[in-house]
């Protein structure tokens, strides 16, 4: 197991490592002199602008910058942000638990919906309800969600007065060192018209970031049922007697929940993509709408910070997925 | 999905034999998922190719006396614009009709691109093992850390906005799907007795390559490029809607999205219907994708 785990985190090095080097490339590619991107149309006399570029070390050869920046990385220097002057990794990690929250709704929402909608297709294989459940998965993985986004507002927002258009909490709430996470500040607060407010504020945003993570579950619970119901074990507990719910819950479902597992493990990624875009349409102030914001301010610091963070959280994600795998299922620790 | 017949080969055994092209095709023709898929495409393709002639009005030009008019099947709505007009007057019709011709268009570059690309970064990994495939496929492994919409903007940052930037940014983050298909596909292949045959009777390591093993591995290449159109037009749409990819007049339907979303609640039309597009267009890539892999690939049948 210890090689297992070791092996694993060696490999993370060298993608590391890549993401890195991608991020610092990042500045450099961009076409134009840096300096005076960042300051957009102002003049600047070239002492001036030798000075900055000298404090910003983008006089030194490349390989020095690259090293520079890395040894930066590694000690949690990510730079500051050209509009707010703050240190990127501050900014991140303010905004981040607003990310984290609807992330982890969203994702709470796919799985609460997904899991048995599937065991449920699996169940009926081939009726008309089988048909609808995927047929409508099919459609929320094709969805383009900034457009769901969109027709959710028109509908619950502007013509039911359901959900408020935008933000975390009504402007009349104010936590004074809370969590950062709404719905626990909220629910701290004693106050239930401040929950229900960060409720109503949060639903429609998880719905739409929870709709493709809910597609995607609901086919890969729907198939990897099939494929344990097709098993031999499944056929002695029917020849046992037992009934259809213990036999679906208990015996099969554990098992079909394997690969579903991973992929809601790998479900990440997309999550931190749809982000981007549920966060600016809901103006949901989150890691995703900062990026999107650094980007047409021209904020290059912030960009190649933000895109190095979710980048590595990704990995992280992805390398704990995995370690898990290998600790639920002996064949893959012991392959090779 | 589920309701493929089974191919009359099977069925009869003492029939004569079938192509394995007519069987795929007999296959798709019994999933009426991918049949309706495949008819939607071709008729995007016939909308896409003659958007000069169906398109009843100019997609650029600007009538000021139809603002945001409403689609015909509303009260005001008038034949003269079918679907009603934009904010600025703008036949809406005709810019979804002109917009299908640019997302197909995006789609069909971006998987020829990344294809191309991903094909030969897999066929090198494959047939030179060693530090060559460990360098391909760690740099595989970068790509994918980011999600493809992160990639997508990242490079669109560096390349500027724009469509034809926002194109080559969708190819290059959907690379390493293709690359880590071909790979697999290779040295899965390269183990057979084919492969021996045809390399000791002295073919050499491009005829192998592209001769000897590539079309053997097509099939999962096919299903992928298929569900890679659809996952192309989403994410150039998606970045036309930051406002990243297609720019402002241009009929891209995620430009669309985004141009018009201030008059939504005054004219759910201009939100819907290019949004509706994209879901469309999108689905029956997708219908038709799973089709072809059913059809192709009777090991992933679900």
């Amino acid at each position: 197991m210890l090689r297992f785990v070791l092996s694993r985190l060696l490999l993370v090095i060298p993608t590391f490592l890549g993401i890195t080097l991608l991020t610092f490339v990042l500045i450099h590619l961009v076409p134009g002199d840096p300096v005076q991107l960042m300051l957009g149309d102002r003049v600047l006399d070239p002492t001036r602008h030798a000075q900055i570029l000298h404090e910003m070390g983008l006089d030194q050869p490349l390989y020095m910058q690259f090293l520079e920046y890395v040894w930066h990385v590694l000690h949690g220097d990510l730079g500051h942000s050209i509009v707010t002057k703050q240190p990127v990794l501050t900014e991140f990690l303010t905004l981040f638990p607003a990310t984290l929250e609807l992330s982890i709704c969203a994702m709470i929402f796919a799985v609460v919906i997904g899991l048995p909608a599937g065991v449920f297709a699996a169940e009926r294989r081939g009726s008309i309800v089988d048909h609808l459940l995927m047929g409508s998965s099919l459609t929320g993985y094709s969805m383009p969600i900034f457009w769901w986004g969109l027709l959710l507002i028109l509908v619950f927002s502007v013509q039911l007065h359901w959900t408020p258009v935008s933000g975390r909490i009504d402007v009349d709430y104010f936590f004074d060192g809370g969590t950062n996470f709404m719905l626990i500040d909220a629910l701290r607060s004693d106050d239930e018209g401040a929950f229900r407010s960060a409720l109503s504020h949060l639903i429609l945003p998880a719905i739409v970031l929870g709709t493709i993570p809910l597609a995607v579950i609901a086919r890969m619970t729907r198939s990897s049922m099939l494929e344990v119901l097709g098993e031999d074990y499944i056929r002695t507990a029917r020849a046992k007697g037992l009934g259809n719910l213990r036999i679906i819950g208990v015996h099969a479902l554990r098992n079909a929940l394997i690969p579903v597992v991973t992929v809601i493990g790998l479900q990440v990624g997309t999550l931190m993509g749809g982000a981007i875009l549920t966060e600016t349409i809901f103006s949901w102030p989150g890691v995703g709408k900062w990026l999107v914001g650094s980007i047409f301010s021209r904020d290059y610091p912030a960009v190649q910070g933000g895109v190095l963070l979710v980048a590595t959280l990704i990995i992280f994600v992805n390398l704990m997925v995995d370690l898990t795998y290998g600790l639920l299922n002996p064949r893959i620790r012991h392959r090779r | 999905m589920t309701d493929v017949t089974l191919s009359p080969a099977l069925a009869e055994p003492d029939r004569k034999v079938i192509s394995p092209r007519r069987e795929v095709w007999l296959a798709m023709r019994g999933n009426k998922g991918a049949m309706a898929g495949l008819i939607f495409i071709l008729l995007l393709t016939f909308a896409a190719i003659s958007a000069n002639v169906i398109a009843p009005n100019n997609p650029l030009l600007t009538d000021t006396t139809h603002l945001l008019a409403p689609p015909v099947w509303q009260d005001g709505g008038s034949w003269a614009y079918p679907f009603g007009t934009d904010a600025v007057g703008r036949c809406l019709l005709s810019r979804v009709i002109f917009g299908t011709r640019l997302s197909l268009f995006i789609g069909c570059i971006v998987v020829t691109l990344s294809l191309f690309i991903g094909v030969s970064l897999g066929l090198i990994a494959g047939f030179f093992r060693g530090w060559i495939e460990t360098a391909v496929m760690r740099l595989m492994d970068i790509v994918l850390a980011l999600p493809s919409l992160l990639l997508a903007i990242v490079i669109v940052v560096i390349l500027g906005p724009g469509l034809i930037n926002a194109m080559i940014a969708v190819a290059i983050a959907n690379v390493p799907h293709y690359a880590r298909l071909t790979r697999a596909a290779v040295l899965n292949e390269l183990s057979k007795d084919y492969v021996t045959a045809s390399r000791v009777s002295g073919a050499g390591t491009l005829r192998l390559m592209l001769v000897t093993v590539l079309p053997n591995c097509a099939a999962p290449l096919i299903v992928q490029s298929t569900l890679g159109i659809s996952s192309a037009i989403l994410d150039a749409a998606a970045l036309g809607f930051l406002g990243l990819g297609a720019q402002a007049p241009t009929p891209e339907w995620g430009t669309m999205l985004a141009d018009s979303r201030e008059f939504m609640e005054r004219a759910p039309w201009v939100v819907t219907i290019p949004g509706l597009a994209i879901l469309a267009t999108v689905l029956a890539f997708n219908l038709m994708g799973d089709g072809l892999r059913d059809a192709l690939d009777p090991k992933l049948k679900r």
